[in-house]
């Protein structure tokens, strides 16, 4: 059995500008298992998606069962046999497990002009596919009722279900339990002997070796290693997904940071989410967060900010606790925050780049009585960021946040943040998908915010950013912190093996 | 995953419209014990057929997280027509199709707003609701029309029980069985579960969607025809500010406002009947007509509150966790 059954050949795609595909080409063979590996951002759910229909190709052929293969929409591509298995599973949970099996296309009836769904059929038929994966629940059991584990066997039953000839399967592993890993490992290897093909991806390298027939990876983009599981190890593999020069650009840093802490986090935990975080920002630091995607960053953030609850610990903001659940007091105390989703969260698409700029400090321009706003003072003040972050842009007040780019979006969300002078800075992935010019311009606002004497806490995908900007790095895995080390000891691998590893421990 | 007191307050909170309504009739049995008699149940069941079918089209609405505040327009709007008809001397059966025709073609233009001009389902039907009522004013010019030919119809009987408990019946039914049984009943349970998924998984969500805003509109027009059969009467007030009453009774059944869970079976059922209890209580044990929307209003904010504990419980259940070895 090696009859090719997917060949991608050159597909690229691009973002804005800014290539996430290049010429990437892959092949699979019938009854193999494909493991896809890289770093966050390297391209992987980029080359998913377009398999699966949810998004197109710029250009490049994909042939499938020696068809061309252009899905239009998820639908579409599951009809021609591939099924995606997203790390978030996409199951109704208020429906049962024989309806979510059938939901595109229920078997039907006519009882008195009523189309009914014959439910013994699709009982019937969902009780074989369960009995296939062996899961053992109900067909009639709502989906909410299940486990992670339970619900991914049903999303594989419903592959199955529909003949589907490739399983593409991104993260499958994150919310099992390593019984439940066990038992997919088990049924995955079972479908490879039906002659199913796969595709996994994960950043667990040891479960790729583990499974997998033959690896990929993938780099900025690029193909960068491919071949027979046989031929990698896991060195080489991590040698491969990391191994670029360091030759990108980043200013020097122009201030050492002072030995005052402005944040300070004691043993901060939220069941489920974060256990025992701890550390100490110091003014004028620029503190990095490395971790893959779900380590729990972002989750720390929110909750930082205020955002979310956490159930026990403490965390001092230039000497004082804050306690309760509130975004604003802890900008009133000079917190800052950039999300890491900074067009649904952080910018007013529809409104000018001004109001924009002006949101956060609007009350301190409406101090004096009737608590209007002075607007000319405050137009005057955003026009001052705009220029401190050197915001290009067309008009301060008729061009809208949509129409900017995503570096001068970013600018935009920074300079916001500027007039409130905050003394801690909470920045969540932002350089995430801006081009390197403008990555450069806010790698050079960070160091100014921090000679000027703010914390700021850099959180990243991206460790070579944070190797260059940042004065301490931390890495978390599972929501805690599993590794801290400063500069003088940035060592790319270690930063790597840190996050992974915790993985590999039983 | 979920721990065994969490179950339990789930649960308390999934029963919620059960264990209200038994708290609310058990409370007016005790203050007077002749609520319990057939009569007046019966009576429960007569007046509460009329808001209860419009609840029942409302339900559907609510599953996909979306609301229809027109339908208390729409039953002015129908009955209005068909009293009009009728008082011209058009034979009934005509009238009462015209009066149906109008609110499956009202929800049909509720749902091309909606679903093709993507406006959201609040505004239009907040809009569609002020220009029905003031289409309906025009039609009668404000004046109330009297039809004591057409209180017969309401008061018939067959097989001993009045025809509106039995039109309410077969409503619920009917609905129950679409909602529980067929491809289009799943699939509304399915995009107010996660409207992008279901899109996804290839079903044809605007047509879902458009033919919900249908069915709210042919159930507001039934609505609107039982009550008129049932008062004889159309007054400029028919159908204000029912839609209230609609949406409270599909929530006090255990609907949810943000879509994907509930039932007219037995939910929607007594959510209608609950209210009507609420309301034949208050006349039982005399109280002052002046408390009656203070009780009920009460009586639909805590159904509201315990709809919004019961989502934000969901939620923190379904957070995703990322110390999965630490949970097990």
């Amino acid at each position: 059995m090696s009859d090719t059954i997917l060949e991608c050949r050159n597909v690229t795609k691009s973002f804005f500008g800014v290539p996430v595909l290049r010429n990437v080409s892959l092949t699979l063979k019938a009854g193999r298992v494909l493991g896809i590996v890289g770093e966050n951002g390297a391209g992987k759910s980029t080359l998913m998606n377009i398999l699966g229909g949810v998004l197109r190709a710029d250009s490049g052929s994909i042939r499938l069962g020696g068809r061309n293969h252009a899905p239009q929409n998820p639908a579409e591509a599951f009809r021609d046999g591939i099924a995606f298995i997203h790390q978030e599973l996409n199951l109704f949970t208020n429906l049962s497990v024989a309806e979510n099996m059938f939901i595109a296309a229920f078997p039907k009836t006519r009882i008195v002009r009523l189309p009914l769904i014959r439910r013994r059929e699709i009982r019937e038929k969902t009780r074989a596919l369960l009995a296939s994966v062996d899961l053992h629940v109900s067909a009639e059991s709502l989906v909410e009722d299940l486990s992670p584990g339970e619900r991914q066997m049903v999303e594989i039953a419903k592959a199955l279900g529909a003949e589907a000839r490739i399983i593409i399967l991104d993260e499958p592993t994150t919310s099992l339990s390593s019984r439940e890993t066990q038992r997919l490992f088990s049924i995955l290897q079972r479908l490879r002997g039906q002659g199913i093909s796969m595709i996994y991806i994960s950043h667990n390298l040891g479960d790729v070796l583990r499974l997998c027939d033959d690896i990929l990876i993938l780099r900025d983009g690029r193909v960068v290693g491919e071949g027979p599981k046989e031929e990698f190890t896991l060195e080489r593999m991590i040698s491969l997904m990391v191994g670029r020069s360091m030759d990108q650009l980043y200013p020097s840093r122009s201030a050492r940071p002072s030995g005052e802490i402005v944040l300070e986090v004691k043993s901060l935990s939220e069941p489920g989410i974060l256990e025992n975080i701890a550390f100490q920002l110091y003014k004028g630091e620029i503190l990095g967060i490395s971790g893959l995607m779900g380590s729990g960053r972002t989750e720390l953030a929110r909750i930082l900010f205020g955002l979310d609850a956490f159930e026990r610990g403490e965390i001092l903001l230039n000497g004082e606790p804050l306690k309760r659940c509130s975004p604003h007091k802890r900008i009133h105390r000079g917190m800052a925050f950039l999300t890491e989703d900074r067009r649904v969260e952080g910018l007013l698409m529809n409104a000018s780049v001004e109001d924009n700029i002006a949101l956060v400090s609007l009350p301190s321009f409406a101090r004096a009585l009737p608590g209007l706003v002075n607007r000319p003072e405050m137009l005057r003040a955003a026009g001052r960021a705009a220029k401190a972050v050197r915001l290009q842009c067309s008009s301060l007040s008729r061009q809208t946040a949509k129409t900017l780019s995503g570096g001068n979006q970013q600018k935009v969300v920074l300079a916001k943040w500027l007039l409130e002078k905050p003394s801690v800075f909470v920045l969540d992935e932002p350089t995430r998908g801006i081009d390197v010019g403008a990555k450069f311009e806010v790698y050079r606002i960070m160091d100014e915010l921090a000679a000027e004497g703010a914390g700021i806490l850099f959180i990243s995908s991206e460790i070579e950013e944070l190797m260059g900007m940042c004065d301490r790095i931390l890495v978390m895995a599972y929501g805690e912190i599993r590794g801290c080390m400063a500069r003088t000891q940035f060592d790319k691998e270690k930063i790597f093996r840190d996050a992974l590893m915790e993985n590999l421990l039983p | 995953m979920t721990t065994r007191k969490g179950n339990i307050v789930l649960f308390v909170l999934n029963n919620a419209p059960l264990i209200l309504f038994a708290a609310v009739f058990g409370g007016f049995a005790t203050l007077s014990p002749k609520f319990l008699a057939v009569e007046n149940l019966v009576n429960i069941l007569i007046q509460s057929a009329s808001i209860g079918i419009v609840a029942t089209g409302m339900t559907f609405v609510l599953l996909t997280a979306g609301i229809d505040l027109s339908v208390g327009s729409i039953m002015f709007l129908s009955a209005a027509a068909a009293g009009k008809l009728i008082a011209g001397g058009q034979p009934i059966s005509l009238a009462f199709a015209v009066a149906i025709a109008i609110g499956v073609g009202y929800g049909a233009i509720n749902a091309f707003f909606i679903t093709r001009l993507k406006i959201l389902p609040f505004i239009v039907t907040l809009s569609t609701q002020f220009a029905g009522r003031g289409l309906s004013l025009l039609i009668t010019q404000t004046r109330a029309m009297n039809l004591p030919r057409l209180v017969e119809v309401g008061s018939s009987k067959i097989l001993g029980m009045p025809a509106p408990v039995w039109l309410f019946g077969a409503v619920v039914v009917f609905a129950h069985v679409v909602l529980m049984k067929t491809a289009f009943g799943r699939h509304i349970y399915a995009i107010g579960n996660d409207a992008e998924g279901a899109k996804k998984a290839g079903i044809n969500t605007t047509r879902v969607v458009f033919l919900v805003y249908v069915v709210s509109g042919l159930c507001a027009a039934m609505g609107g025809l039982v009550y008129l059969s049932r008062l004889g009467l159309v007054s400029p007030k028919l159908g204000l500010q029912r839609e209230f009453a609609a949406i409270a009774a599909a929530v006090l059944g255990g609907t949810s406002l943000f879509g994907g869970r509930g039932k007219v079976l037995p939910g929607t059922f007594l959510g209608a009947a609950l209210i009507q209890t609420v309301e034949s209580g208050l006349v039982f044990i005399k109280a002052s007509e002046y408390v009656y929307p203070l009780v009920t209003s009460f009586v639909i904010f805590f159904a509201v509150f315990v709809d919004s504990l019961r989502h934000v419980k969901l939620q923190q259940l379904k957070r995703r966790r990322i110390r999965v070895a630490a949970t097990g």
